[in-house]
């Protein structure tokens, strides 16, 4: 157990007074803010308040989950919103909580360190007169020398054994040593509220001055990106931040290796990539799962990756476009879907208008390892026998409407209006490595070849550090608060009157000793023992 | 090799039950056998400090002095059989640990990596920590051999959840757990939450002693009768819970972020593991501040320290099969 030493009850209040009702009254409410107990159910609060965002789908986690459940439940789903049930840790009533609690920590922990201070400059008590009261005490022992002596060398012994010591003449002109250690135990304490109070403003200052952006890259030479807002698939920024603030730099992915065991499972990835930082000169890095590419202002992660099949259309006026298109991996072994859009094909050279009816789109699989049995899920995630299973859609693909569409599917609303139609069967053809296909009216499709890509993500955080510096000095607090005692030992020398002895006039000095432990420490009367055993033999 | 593990744990789970039985028997015997008498010895309620005495500035606490399970130097003539018992569950015990240590030895061989690699991996990690200290506390403090009935009744529960629900073939990692910070993150989670599971049990012995003493007389306080003093209980809990909760700090809130800031590029993301854990940590503090307390009752405390543990099950079982999360660990079968 700990004792939590109270401090001096407040001078008495003065008369009231009218006007002090609202200090009172603010005062009051802040002592009470400030206690323990407060503390206590502050704290279990926010541990109700955390769980919601465990059971409901959160934003901030994973977006489409979001979408996912307002589709299942449509009634509910609004009222949640309305509580911040999808974004439970930005939510009002979770940061009134911990904000609350820190007030709570502030108004605990402040004025704790000011008693720590004082305690720290004290010197210890003086002994309670009667020493063989204390839980721990020693029958009084004989020692040559003079009691001051003796108090004197019994307080150097303590001192080399690193406790505070303070040596005092009574009235009655006997001796005492007061002696205390184990005020780490606070310190620690104290180190550890405040780097909580640390880390709370490191999370917020990297929420503010944060920010976060996702990118597809494709690997290859023609395709890099820049850092600029632009050039992201999404992007992320904390409320501090403008676009123009983004570090200048500019990657290329060089090359992609991934190795798998015979199982599927990924063994290891490795991306290469050209950076170049500011305009300076591009230097090639490597980076993979769990070791990101840190770039001063930047880290970049890696993800996921998948692979990009190269698709060349040649329409009925004899010209061809090639595509790079990422197809999205939808299971472990990597078998992927995509589409390819082809919007400004089969314009005439002589008009040379675009004719809305004539465009192509492509949907289908890539599986990097078609098995043998024919079924259209991979085999395995490298590209062993990569197959493109395709349906040809000829129409208006929708993409000038305006409502920008996804990259990876054809518009539905087109497909469903007819604007938009099969025009290859309801069997997908499968395309081989190299393999052509010629559609109804002629046209080709060629399967050039594929390129890896992976999905990174760029973030820079700014006061990631101070969170961590915070959180170890924060367990090295702990530590010591949890494992550190307080104590306390006393030693009184007198002046040996034992007159049914000869040695009354040789004087010599009786001890007497007693210990108060100021915690739960089952160690002291050991430690008690080997303190009043060297107080005997005394040190030459 | 596999199936070697397999095997082994089955015995474990058979030693654990015959120690269980043991226990049991040596609990039957009551009062008769050393540690029983020593459990019902009521608490000295030492006054420590008499009236006038001048102890400085604060009270000494009530129980400053340990309650010394004093060991009586006499057994009764004739074999004590409780004692025995006892002994022999001790042995099996400890047999039962070392089978549930080489069944993870094993595993680990078979899987040529360290045995935390999914689920069913990491509770049997955490209930062989969880075990093995037990055996610990009983082997230096005898006096609380009692507990070992609940004790090997909570693992041969929860080590048999895990067969049932969790069972998993031996498989490789994916990369993303191939770090070393995997391996220092997941030890110290599996160290500290061994030890919060296994401290559960003297929390609610303590409670049910308590409850006890206190002259409850209906069933669970029954069980109360035999147990060790309600002091030993609560102080056995304490030192139990503020060991793990550095251990699991730096597990969970320290290296936990590390490792995620490198391999998601967050070093905190609310996912559903995280947020237990967050939960779980949260509880014990709030248990180490109400103990810290004074105007907080000792069995409030200890109350919170077992809604710690459900907690921490929760994190165990509930998040893996419930919710899905990032920590691809995480999933069951
Ligand atoms: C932000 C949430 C908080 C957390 C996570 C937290 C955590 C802890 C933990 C784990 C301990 C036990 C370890 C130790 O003895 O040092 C502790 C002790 C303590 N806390 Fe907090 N605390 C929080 C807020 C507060 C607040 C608001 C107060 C003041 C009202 C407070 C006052 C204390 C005191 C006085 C102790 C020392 C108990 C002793 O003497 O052993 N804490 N805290």
């Amino acid at each position: 157990m700990t004792v939590v030493e109270q401090r001096p009850a407040a001078p008495a209040a003065p008369p009231p007074r009218r006007t002090n009702r609202l200090w009172a009254l603010l005062r009051n409410s802040w002592r009470q803010l400030t206690s323990m107990r407060t503390a206590l159910v502050l704290l279990f609060l926010l541990a109700i308040a955390a769980i919601p965002g465990s059971i409901f789908p959160q934003r901030a986690v994973n977006a489409e989950r979001v979408t996912q459940y307002y589709q299942a439940h449509p009634d509910l789903a609004p009222w949640l919103e309305r509580l911040g049930g999808f974004e439970v840790y930005a939510s009002p009533w979770f940061a009134s909580i911990y904000l609350l609690l820190f007030t709570s920590l502030i108004g605990c922990v402040v004025p704790r360190l000011l008693d720590h201070v004082r305690a720290l400059r004290m010197a210890p008590p003086e002994a309670p007169k009667r020493l063989e009261r204390l839980p721990e005490h020693a029958e009084p022992f004989p020692r040559a020398g003079e009691p001051a002596e003796v108090a004197a060398s019994v307080a150097r012994d303590l001192r080399r054994r690193r406790w505070r010591t303070k040596v005092r003449e009574a009235e009655d002109g006997s001796w005492t040593v007061s002696a205390e250690k184990g005020h780490l135990k606070e310190s620690g304490n104290l180190l550890f509220h405040f780097a909580l109070l640390a880390v709370l403003i490191g999370v917020g200052f990297g929420h503010w001055y944060g920010w976060h952006a996702n990118r597809l890259l494709v690997g290859g030479n023609a395709s890099g990106f820049c850092n600029t807002l632009t050039q992201y698939d999404d992007s992320t920024l904390g409320p501090r931040v403008q676009p123009a603030d983004l570090p200048n730099f500019c990657l290329k992915l060089t090359d992609f290796d991934a190795t798998f065991q015979s199982t599927g499972q990924p063994k290891t990835f490795l991306a290469t990539v050209q950076v170049t930082q500011d305009g300076g000169p591009a230097e090639t890095r490597k980076f993979t799962v769990n070791d990101p590419l840190r770039l001063g202002d930047a880290n970049v992660y890696l993800l996921g990756h998948g692979y990009a099949p190269v698709l060349k259309y040649t329409d009925r006026f004899g010209v061809s476009q090639t595509k790079v298109v990422p197809f999205l991996p939808i299971d472990a072994m990597q078998t992927s879907e995509g589409v390819a859009q082809f919007p400004d094909v089969n314009i005439d050279p002589k008009t040379d208008k675009r004719d809305s009816t004539l465009q192509m789109g492509f949907e289908g699989r890539y599986l990097p390892t078609a098995p043998t049995d024919g079924r259209a899920t991979s085999a395995f995630p490298a590209e062993d026998n990569p197959m493109l299973y395709l349906t040809a859609y000829r129409g208006d693909l929708g993409l000038d409407v305006g409502t920008p569409g996804s990259v990876y599917s054809l518009d539905q609303g087109q497909l469903a209006s007819g604007e938009l139609k099969n025009v290859s069967g309801t069997r997908p053809h499968a395309l081989k490595l190299g393999g052509t296909w010629t559609l109804d009216d002629g046209t080709k499709l060629e399967f050039v070849g594929t390129r890896p890509f992976a999905t990174l993500s760029v973030r820079h955080d700014p006061t990631q550090g101070l969170v961590l510096a915070g959180a170890v000095l924060g367990l090295i607090g702990l530590m010591l608060s949890l494992g550190g005692h307080r104590r306390r030992v006393w030693f009184r020398a007198r002046r040996n009157t034992d007159l049914t002895g000869s040695s009354a006039s040789s004087g010599g000095t009786l001890l007497a000793a007693g210990g108060l432990p100021r915690t739960d420490y089952p160690g002291f009367p050991d430690e008690f023992k080997a303190v009043v055993k060297a107080a005997e033999e005394g040190t030459p | 090799m596999a199936e070697l593990s397999n095997q082994l744990m089955a015995a474990a789970v058979l030693a654990y039950l015959i120690a269980m039985v043991c226990y049991a028997g040596e609990y039957a015997f009551g009062k008769r056998s050393r540690i029983g008498r020593a459990a019902i010895r009521p608490v000295e309620a030492k006054q420590l400090v008499g009236a006038g005495a001048t102890v400085p500035a604060d009270t000494v606490p009530a129980d400053a002095v340990p309650p010394v399970v004093v060991e009586t130097s006499e057994t009764p003539a004739g074999r004590d059989r409780g004692e025995l018992v006892g002994r022999i569950a001790v042995g099996v015990n400890v047999l039962a640990v070392l089978l549930h240590l080489g069944g993870l030895v094993t595993r680990g061989v078979a899987a040529d990596r360290m045995p935390w690699g999914n689920m069913y991996e990491y509770i049997l990690s955490t209930t062989f920590i969880a075990s093995a200290v037990w055996i610990g506390v009983v082997l230096a403090r005898p006096a609380v051999r009692h507990l070992g009935l609940f004790a090997s009744l909570a693992l041969v529960v929860m080590l048999g959840a895990a067969t049932m629900i969790a069972y998993t073939p031996v498989g490789p990692l994916v990369p993303a757990l191939n770090s070393y910070w995997f391996i220092i993150h997941v030890s110290t989670i599996i160290i500290g939450s061994g030890i919060f599971l296994i401290g559960a049990v003297p929390a609610a012995m303590f409670l049910i002693r308590n409850g006890y003493d206190e002259g409850k007389r209906k069933f669970p306080y029954t069980l109360g009768k035999h147990v060790p003093a309600a002091v030993t209980l609560e102080r056995l809990t304490f030192r139990l819970h503020a060991f793990a909760f550095p251990l699991f700090t730096f597990g969970a809130l320290i290296a936990g972020p590390i490792w995620a800031e490198a391999s998601w590029g967050r070093y905190w993301g609310w996912d559903p593991k995280e947020v237990w854990a967050f939960i779980s940590w949260v509880v014990y503090a709030g248990y180490l501040h109400a103990r810290a307390t004074p105007s907080v009752k000792r069995t409030v405390a200890t109350w919170i320290a077992l809604l710690g543990f459900v907690t921490m099950l929760m994190n165990l079982f509930g998040v893996n099969l419930f919710f899905e999360g990032l920590h691809s660990y995480a999933n069951a079968g």
